[in-house]
């Protein structure tokens, strides 16, 4: 199987690869560039939202209030103002999103068991909007609890009990850190994006520059030269994954629970489906450029379509059926799973299944399509 | 079997509409320099790549050292050196990286390459750059890279597609002593220079064979024989004399003036077939059988055209006169001017 012919392309390309200071920085550089820019900017946690308050009422029980506000975590009170026109301003612009208006008669409403307060906020970007809301629906809620029980200890009765209490336990990832989620799928991503464009534009180069005749009319055999070029991007692709993994799990605590061979293999079935589009597209594309575009046409329906940005199920139901045919859909499932749930291969056999199909189907379309010629 | 190295039974390549090589046949024998001529576009590089399998025919067979090119490809292919007409090494890896490359992956070993890679650079004198990026080297140097690396396996036949073309009078020189060398040099095959001969049957004699396309005459005429395409079809074959002579007292010098007017004359004599000025002469090639019958009318014909002649003979033929007949004629098949 192992050849010296297929080793002397493989080293021919890494010569050429270390040689070719962008080609090099595309495949080492981006993966850390993109694991750090999807780790933190791409964080669907909302936190710090600023808050403007206008305390009429401004007495020791108002403070209170606001203390369990600055306590939740997700809200910074930035501004104190003192008219409606003021916050509107503030939330007009953008330099708060909320707005917290506590009336004057706060504390002797409080005493009686009524007090209200009003809470505005700005809608127009719904994800801040959504924290916001149930974020202060629960301090409230939490807030209106702790006054009763007090209020019930001063006056020596015993606290009353709500009648249905919904108790939450947050598995694999108690914190609901974001990074938790958005670092395996850039492992995924790296496999599908950068092994699709290095393998297209490795093979289309040698058209491009006309080395190509040269090795066709060498005796080496078409599926040798296909190996030959592929293996060194196989290797590369696994260099990639672990660099993600080490950064992931030392920079941003990202749990490695699976077993490190699953994580290999299942990577190496994936890689197959990735290197075969690489091929694929090598067999239709006359220039690098051309190469680019083909993998491009594969590569942004995978990320839209895989549940890497948006949940799955959260797409209309046609849609949910296209991600059937992409395979880094399963390969999403297999990563997250293997690392953060530390599953075994039961738990994800559906999905292995697939990518094993995907990649063997696609993998033969392409070395069937790849031609040792001109023409 | 026959002796011949190279086999090629009517081979046709369409390109859609263009028929680029339309019913090819070519013997070259053991040693032979096959030199393949014609104007741009006649075929001589889809010829070329059909050779070597780059191309599939669409028709016909090509067989090489008793190898079917279509069934034994890889086989055959282990007997070919080939040099595209566009340069084909990596421009990124060094003279030595390239040459070592290539060795590697038509099957020489570990122990095998370096050596030999040494003496074939050295035979074509690249063994001082050898360190060189190929992209950094001079158009007659990367010529010559392109032919170390197709002979580093010995191959027992050598496919050099223009590989001339663009390179200056002196490296076009030094490239044909080169395969001339190869060709006829007895001690080039003996083991101190290139290992045991080995794949080669006694008897055989010269060994390698070369067919070499070129747009140059002069390189033309050092072939043993020669093959003119056209519109893909090679429509004459002979040696580069064989070819001359059939145009032998058909070419008229002409010296006079003015020129012009001798110019006009000469094309208004319905048997002669083409005028072509060389400084202050004239060349004429002329109908078969008419050169007496003009060298009688023409003075005259000048002489009342008021112009005055000075030398009139008749001079041998070039290739040049033969490749320009071939390629001017306009019903070539029907009506062969030879």
């Amino acid at each position: 199987m192992f050849n010296s012919r297929i080793s002397s392309i493989i080293r021919k390309e890494f010569l050429q690869l270390f040689r070719d200071p962008r080609t090099l920085a595309l495949a080492v550089v981006i993966p850390i560039v993109q694991l750090f820019l999807l780790g933190y900017a791409a964080t669907s946690d909302v936190r710090n939202i600023p808050l403007a308050v206008w305390d009429q009422s401004k007495t020791p029980q108002s403070r209170q209030l606001l203390d369990a506000f600055r306590a939740a975590d997700y809200f910074t009170i930035d501004y104190f103002v003192g008219s409606t026109d003021e916050y509107q301003k503030l939330i007009e612009s953008g330099d708060a999103r909320v707005a917290l208006v506590i009336p004057a008669d706060y504390d002797i409403r409080l005493m009686e068991g009524s007090a209200k307060v009003l809470m505005v906020l700005d809608g127009s970007d719904a994800t801040i909007g959504a924290t916001a809301l149930s974020t202060a629906r629960l301090v409230g809620q939490s807030f209106a609890t702790k006054i009763l029980s007090e209020q019930a200890a001063l006056s020596g009765r015993s606290a009353p009990s709500a009648p249905v209490e919904v108790r939450t336990q947050v598995w694999y990832n108690p914190d609901l850190n974001s990074a938790y989620f958005m670092i395996p799928g850039v492992i995924g991503m790296i496999l599908s994006f950068i092994t699709t464009i290095l393998t297209a534009t490795a093979i289309v180069r040698e058209r491009e520059r006309g080395t190509i005749e040269q090795l066709i009319v060498t005796p080496i055999r078409s599926w040798e030269l296909v190996l030959g070029k592929l293996l060194p991007y196989v290797i590369l692709a696994f260099v990639e994954t672990f660099e993600i993994i080490i950064i992931g799990r030392y920079w941003f605590g990202v749990p490695v629970r699976g077993s490190l061979l699953l994580i290999i293999f299942t990577s190496g079935l994936f890689l197959m489906s990735s290197l075969g589009i690489g091929l694929f597209a090598s067999t239709i594309a006359n220039t690098q450029q051309e190469a680019m575009m083909t993998v491009m046409m594969y590569n942004l329906p995978s990320i839209f379509l895989s549940g890497f940005f948006f949940p799955l199920q959260a797409m209309p139901k046609f849609l949910q059926w296209v991600s059937y045919a992409i395979p880094l859909r399963y390969y999403l499932v297999v990563i997250r799973a293997l690392l953060l749930k530390g599953v075994g291969l039961q738990a994800i056999q559906n999905e292995v299944i697939a990518l094993a199909i995907f990649g063997v189907v696609i993998m033969g379309a392409a070395a069937l399509r790849f031609r040792k010629r001109l023409d | 079997m026959t002796n011949y190295l190279v086999q090629a039974n009517g081979i046709k390549k369409y390109f859609g509409k263009v028929h680029a090589v339309d019913g090819v046949d070519l013997n070259i024998k053991a040693g032979e320099i096959y030199g393949l001529v014609g104007s741009d576009g006649a075929g001589k590089t889809t010829t070329m790549r059909l050779l070597v399998g780059a191309l599939l025919p669409d028709q016909g067979d090509v067989t090489i050292c008793g190898y079917d090119l279509r069934k034994q490809t890889e086989l055959a292919r282990s007997t070919i050196g080939y040099l595209s007409q566009r340069f084909s090494m990596y421009e990124d890896l060094t003279v030595l990286e390239n040459i070592r490359f290539f060795a590697e992956i038509r099957g020489l070993s570990a122990t095998e390459w370096l050596p030999r890679s040494m003496e074939i650079l050295e035979f074509v004198g690249l063994d001082k750059f050898k360190d060189r990026r190929a992209g950094q080297l001079s158009g007659g140097m990367k010529q010559k890279l392109g032919l170390a690396s197709a002979l580093v396996t010995r191959p027992r036949l050598l496919l050099l597609d223009e590989p001339t073309t663009g390179v200056d009078p002196v490296t076009r020189q030094d490239f044909w002593q080169l395969v001339i060398k190869l060709v006829s040099a007895p001690h080039f095959d003996s083991p101190t220079i290139f290992g045991e001969n080995r794949g080669m049957s006694e008897g055989q004699g010269g060994g390698v064979s070369v067919i070499i396309s070129t747009p140059y005459m002069d390189e033309a005429s050092r072939c043993h024989r020669v093959g003119f395409m056209r519109e893909g079809k090679i429509i004459a074959e002979d040696t580069p004399s064989n070819l001359r002579a059939r145009f032998n007292n058909r070419v008229l010098e002409l010296r006079g003036s003015p020129i012009n007017k001798l110019r006009h004359v000469a094309h208004q004599d319905e048997d002669v077939e083409d005028v072509a000025a060389f400084g202050d002469k004239l060349h004429l090639r002329v109908r078969a059988g008419k050169t007496d019958l003009i060298m009688k009318r023409l003075p005259k014909e000048i002489e009342s055209a008021g112009g005055k002649l000075t030398e009139l003979r008749a001079i041998p033929s070039t290739l040049e006169d033969v490749f320009i007949a071939l390629s001017e004629d306009q019903v070539f098949s029907s009506n062969p001017v030879l």
